[in-house]
């Protein structure tokens, strides 16, 4: 079906080259099944959407990590063995530091194109973290988490909260007064750990902070055991891809049972593998005309030092920020001991319960909807205003822990009031997600509206006709049925019906279902449903415009359809 | 069987009131006609993407071969001015250099490769009746023929021996590091240690600390230690001088201070970071990581912020020679909390 | 000998006894205490060399609103007896005073008075009480010594950094203070701010980091100022915050751009 009629002829071997690659095709076929491969994956086809490129950047950025990673691990030295400097960068000439940060200046400074490359590798590794942040909100967004798909959105969290570890072990590596001073933080987390922190601390340091051991320890986790972990799962998270095809966005032609777009061979290949050139490319331009994270300038870590402006690299900032956010009052001693909440709850409890969510979420939402088909189809974040709305909660929330973050640059670049400005933004930590939840909601549910408007009376001319009688109206130009169908091609859902007192045998519902059934209210009560032909019918009929407001069918029909109880 | 509660699907025409006569959804209408690109049909526009895609995979080349010569023509010297030069003409080289091998496959894709939209069936996850009857099966077969089924106490064994096998390795990483002991309540301060100035551990006579001032403090035999960036990490004072009438009235640390000058860790309470900022007017300490703020006219009690407990106090005293000493190491654990502090 | 002891029970001896003790005291005062005019050099800023009177008049005209008639201090100012010639120089000469308003501290504003007319303000100032000087040109030199910047780099960043952030691009202290970046700072000022503490800065005493140390810290933050950034373009010089904006308001936004030309249809 994937493949054209005709296609096949250009394999008759009339050429030298066509002779020899004939050959060559014939060894691999015999000893791998080459052809066999060819015919299953060659012409596999891929829906085409600048969205669906997020997840590559991500990919493609953690290739380029494991390139220039490699060349720094050529001249990196993960010792914090202390050796005076005698590097070529004067500042710090005859300064004792780390063999780690001694080897990091060196690799900057003595090494032709060792500066290029680290600041490849920083880069690559925020835009790594970003894109996966940007890929994972398209996917939320659009529905794509949806039946067969969760176990591939439970594996895309995993790499997300992988790719966090991979990025915060990287970032104490250079062994710098700013790494130093993260990892100081993160002692102090630990510490706050009730009953095993400081064990944990203890092995984790082979001691006291800072020890000896923490930098090499790191080291084996930033360059084998966490890349290769991630390397596993990327594997799984792109089988399960191919496995179950990629999801598209609805349109004319497009349905749950086809995916439409172009074949891997050779038009996706030329376009997916040109674009890992080209984010290779512009990370690589971006490296070589913007400064990152100049380790010169902090000096080796000393525990007694600190720079204004302490902060970590964009994507643990939401716990730096939270921990700035959170009052000192709920730490407690109990019974001889030390339960610091204060540092636990934003630092560990909080980031905890905010991957479980997300963990959770497509279930979550499978057993609201109760909806058990398999989902192919994306859905326009506007037709599922409540997940929209959540959502941009989300965002909103982990903006403000973000912004906490910064709070005092912030204070400083707009000669506000630290103390002023953490106050508002712990206030705002509490009042802005709800209302982004409401606005983000009636938003959708608004344009849901116009979607309605839109199929039922069309575009807008312009153009204001007087009628024999006197009256006057717009002409509106009808869409075509491939214009309308975007706009009428989704599914709504409806709440579950609040379940009776008892059921007929008598059995009172469950709290289960209770909750279900108001948390499907909360899901669907307020919903615009697309407009049906009858409905179209009736408005091109009449010219009336009752039937907008209208919902489909009657009041009978729909309580009939929704009194079925949940088994 | 599922309850969803699906309005506009699964309904047939006939459900309706008006007897099938219109739909109940719209039908899809199907891939609208393909719109051909101007290389589909001009020679010329095709000729025009092919040569650029040429041009772009000419400047790749030229981007390699800048980035060559730039490696060779640009030595380190050690200034920042070369470094610079070298890192831009290097980026820029080998930026360009794969950046535009990249844009000359996507524009050769996109102009010259056919666009014609192609459809894939896709196949529900779910196997047939007779995969799933066969599967079962197998699943059944191999759980009689493993016989585990018949012989529970192998299959009790398999999973007690399964599950402590990988005990060792848990084992294996007792030795990490040592247990916490007393460690982190115990510094190098002590009767009679010096207070000296970080980092060249000169001792500090009182008399040159004045009003105003802020010290930044070490004990003085602190390169004496093996291990001085793990003591220096619990150690670290810092040492200011003020009107001491400024100071609220303690009981409990009378005689803590020399005539004003006030020695606290400069450990945050919070999770260690260095509380270095002193505004010698307000008499704050503030923390730069996350703001904890104490205020040394209440012997560092916290006063905003994430931090609960007050800087621990080092109580200090003159020795002969005029020098600050402690009086003995902190009363109680400095840096972050933990949970066997107390 | 002897008139002199058969006199030393005469009535006036007493008298006269006390006389020659508060002459002797007056005259090695006179010798020994600063007087109010010599009491140091006088100050001189850029080669002006100050005047007292003409010093006081500018005083009385511009400050002594806040610092009171003479100098002593109001509700509205701080006494600035003993704050030294050096004080007046960094508050006055890099336009912090005369304060516009009162604020959480005030800041730089153009600046009020030239050379001469601190110069006569530092010398009126230094002439109450004796306190820190405005240091020589040669005091505040920075040099291109390789050892002199790498340790006041380390004494930077032990004592100065946590305010002023490890490259002095400045920093945010409590309820809207802040230490000001120390990119366009002169050398004498700095040098004078360690000196006398302005503001919430403490003082940084000679006995605390000497005045070579001065110099050496001095000479780092030439040297950071006057270096270009290797990597390119610094964004700042302050850290993982603005590189992460970057990351999103530069980089994404690119390499979206370059995925949406990938996926827009050729024409």
């Amino acid at each position: 079906m994937s493949t054209p009629a005709g296609s096949t002829a250009a394999f008759t071997p009339t050429s030298r080259t066509a002779r020899l690659s004939a050959g060559a095709a014939d060894y691999l076929d015999e000893r791998i099944g080459a052809a066999r491969l060819v015919k299953g994956f060659a012409r596999k086809v891929f829906p085409d959407h600048w969205s669906f490129m997020l997840g590559e950047i991500a990919l493609y950025s953690f290739v380029i990590l494991l390139i220039s990673g490699t060349f720094l691990a050529l001249f990196y030295v993960p010792s914090m063995t202390l050796v005076e400097y005698e590097g070529s960068y004067a500042p710090m000439y005859g300064v004792t530091m780390s063999e780690a940060y001694a080897s990091s200046l060196n690799l900057s400074f003595d090494i032709r194109g060792g500066l290029l490359m680290r600041q490849v590798h920083h880069w690559s590794a925020l835009i790594f973290v970003a894109a996966i942040v940007v890929h994972m909100l398209r996917v939320f967004f659009t529905g794509a988490f949806r039946k067969p798909r969760e176990f591939n959105w439970v594996l895309g969290v995993v790499l997300a909260v992988l790719a966090l570890a991979e990025g915060f072990t990287g970032y104490s590596l250079p062994d710098d007064l700013l790494s130093g001073n993260g990892l100081r933080i993160i002692e102090g987390v630990i510490l706050a750990i009730p009953v095993v922190g400081t064990y944990i601390t203890f092995f984790l340091f082979g001691g006291e902070f800072p020890g000896e051991t923490i930098i090499p320890r790191l080291y084996i986790l930033h360059v084998f055991v966490l890349p290769g972990i991630i390397l596993a799962v990327i594997a799984l998270h792109l089988a399960l891809v191919v496995a179950h095809k990629h999801t598209q966005y609805p349109g004319p032609g497009r349905t749950n049972d086809n995916v439409v777009g172009f074949p891997l061979m050779p038009v996706y290949a030329a376009k997916a593998g040109g674009f890992f050139f080209i984010v290779f490319g512009v990370i690589i331009l971006i490296s070589g005309l913007v400064s990152i994270n100049a380790i010169w300038v902090y000096g080796p870590y000393d525990p007694s030092p600190v720079s204004a402006g302490t902060q970590p690299d964009w994507y643990i900032g939401f716990v730096d920020g939270l921990l700035r956010l959170m009052p000192g009052q709920p730490e407690f001693t109990l019974a001889g001991f030390t339960l610091s909440l204060n540092v636990f709850l934003p630092s560990l409890v909080v980031p905890g319960l905010m991957v479980m969510a997300l963990l959770a979420y497509p279930f979550l939402e499978q057993w609201v909807t109760g909806d058990n088909r398999e989902h192919h189809l994306l859905d326009r974040p506007r037709n599922a205003p409540v997940r929209t709305g959540i959502g941009v909660m989300a965002i909103t929330s982990y903006c403000v822990m973000w912004a906490a973050a910064g709070n005092d640059l912030m204070a400083l670049a707009f000669r506000m009031s630290i103390n002023d400005l953490t106050w508002f933004l712990r206030f705002m930590f509490f009042v802005l997600p709800p209302v982004a939840f409401v606005v983000t909601k009636r938003i959708c549910l608004s344009l849901q509206r116009k979607d309605r408007e839109l199929a039922l009376h069309g575009h807008e001319t312009g153009r204001v006709v007087r009628t024999a009688d006197g009256e006057y109206f717009e002409v509106h130009e009808p869409l075509s049925d491939t214009e309308r169908w975007l706009l009428v091609q989704h599914e709504t859902y409806r709440p579950m019906a609040i379940p009776p007192k008892a059921h007929e045998d008598g059995r009172k519902p469950s709290v289960v279902e209770r909750v279900r059934a108001n948390l499907s209210g909360f899901f669907f009560e307020d919903r615009v449903e697309p407009v049906t032909p009858r409905e179209l019918a009736a408005a091109q009929h009449h010219g009336e415009h009752e039937a907008i407001e209208q919902p489909t069918g009657d009041e009978a029909a729909r309580r009939e359809l929704t009194s079925g109880t949940p088994d | 069987m599922s309850d969803v509660q699906l309005p506009n699907s699964g309904q047939t025409a006939a459900d309706e009131p008006d007897g099938g006569r219109t739909p109940v959804r719209f039908r899809n209408p199907g891939l609208p006609a393909h719109r051909h690109r101007m290389a589909d049909f001009d020679p010329r526009a095709a000729k025009r993407a092919e040569r650029q895609v040429l041009v772009m995979l000419g400047l790749s080349a030229l981007g390699t071969i800048f980035f060559i010569v730039a490696y060779f023509a640009v030595p380190l010297d050690g200034t920042f001015a070369t470094l610079q030069v070298s890192n831009i003409t290097l980026g820029l080289g080998l930026g360009f250099g794969i950046f535009f091998i990249g844009t000359a496959a996507v524009h050769l894709a996109k102009t010259l490769m056919p666009d014609t939209e192609m459809f894939d069936e896709r196949h529900p996850q779910r196997g047939t009746k007779e995969e799933r009857d066969d599967a079962a099966a197998i699943m059944v077969q191999s759980g009689q023929e493993s016989g585990l089924g018949r012989r529970p106490f192998i299959l009790g064994g398999l999973v007690g021996a399964a599950a402590l096998a990988p005990l060792p390795a848990v084992v294996l990483l007792r030795d990490l590091g040592p247990l916490p002991g007393d460690a982190l309540a115990e510094t190098l301060w002590d009767e009679g240690v010096r207070l000296a100035l970080d980092p060249s551990a000169e001792p500090i006579l009182a008399s040159d600390v004045t009003l105003g001032s802020v010290f930044h403090v070490i004990p003085e035999n602190l390169y004496e230690s093996d291990h001085f960036l793990d003591e220096k990490a619990k150690a670290a004072v810092l040492i200011m001088r003020v009107d001491p009438d400024v100071v609220e009235y303690d009981e409990d640390r009378v005689g803590w201070d020399v005539d004003g000058i006030y020695a606290f860790s400069k450990i945050c309470t919070h999770v260690g970071c260095p509380v270095a900022l002193y505004e010698q007017q307000t008499h704050h300490l503030l923390c730069p990581c996350h703001q904890s703020t104490f205020d040394l006219t209440q012997h560092c009690k916290v006063i905003f912020g994430p931090a609960k407990r007050a800087l621990p106090q080092l109580p200090i005293s003159v020795d002969d020679e005029g020098y600050l000493v402690a009086q003995s190491d902190f009363l109680e654990p400095p840096g972050p909390s933990y949970w066997e502090r107390g | 000998m002897r008139t002199l002891a058969a006199r030393r029970r005469h009535p006036a001896a007493t008298a006269l006894l006390l006389l020659m003790a508060l002459l002797v005291t007056g005259a090695a005062y006179t010798a020994l205490a600063p007087s109010r005019a010599d009491a140091t050099i006088a100050p001189t800023v850029e080669g002006a060399v100050g005047d007292v009177d003409r010093g006081q008049e500018l005083f009385l005209a511009n400050c002594a609103t806040c610092h009171g008639l003479q100098a002593q201090g109001g509700s509205a100012g701080p006494s600035l007896i003993g704050v030294g010639a050096a004080s007046v120089d960094f508050q006055v000469a890099t336009g912090r005073m005369p304060l516009a308003q009162q604020a959480p501290q005030a800041p730089q504003k153009p600046v009020v008075f030239d050379d001469q007319d601190v110069a006569d303000l530092a010398a009126y100032v230094a002439s109450l009480a004796p306190g820190p000087a405005i240091p020589e040109p040669g005091e505040v030199e920075a040099t291109d010594d390789v050892e002199a910047i790498a340790a006041g780099g380390e004494l930077f960043r032990i004592n100065c950094a946590m305010c002023h952030n490890v490259v002095g691009s400045g920093g945010a202290l409590t309820q809207g203070k802040y230490a000001p970046p120390l990119d366009d700072v002169e050398n004498r000022h700095i040098y004078e701010a360690m000196q006398t503490g302005p503001q919430s800065m403490p003082v940084f005493n000679d006995d605390n980091i000497s005045p070579e140390e001065k110099q050496q810290i001095i000479s780092y933050l030439d040297h950071v100022n006057t270096t270009p950034s290797p990597g390119g373009w610094s964004l700042g010089s302050i850290g993982p915050v603005t590189e992460g904006l970057f990351v999103w308001v530069g980089a994404m936004v690119l390499l979206l751009g370059c995925a949406v030309w990938l996926g827009a249809k050729s024409s």
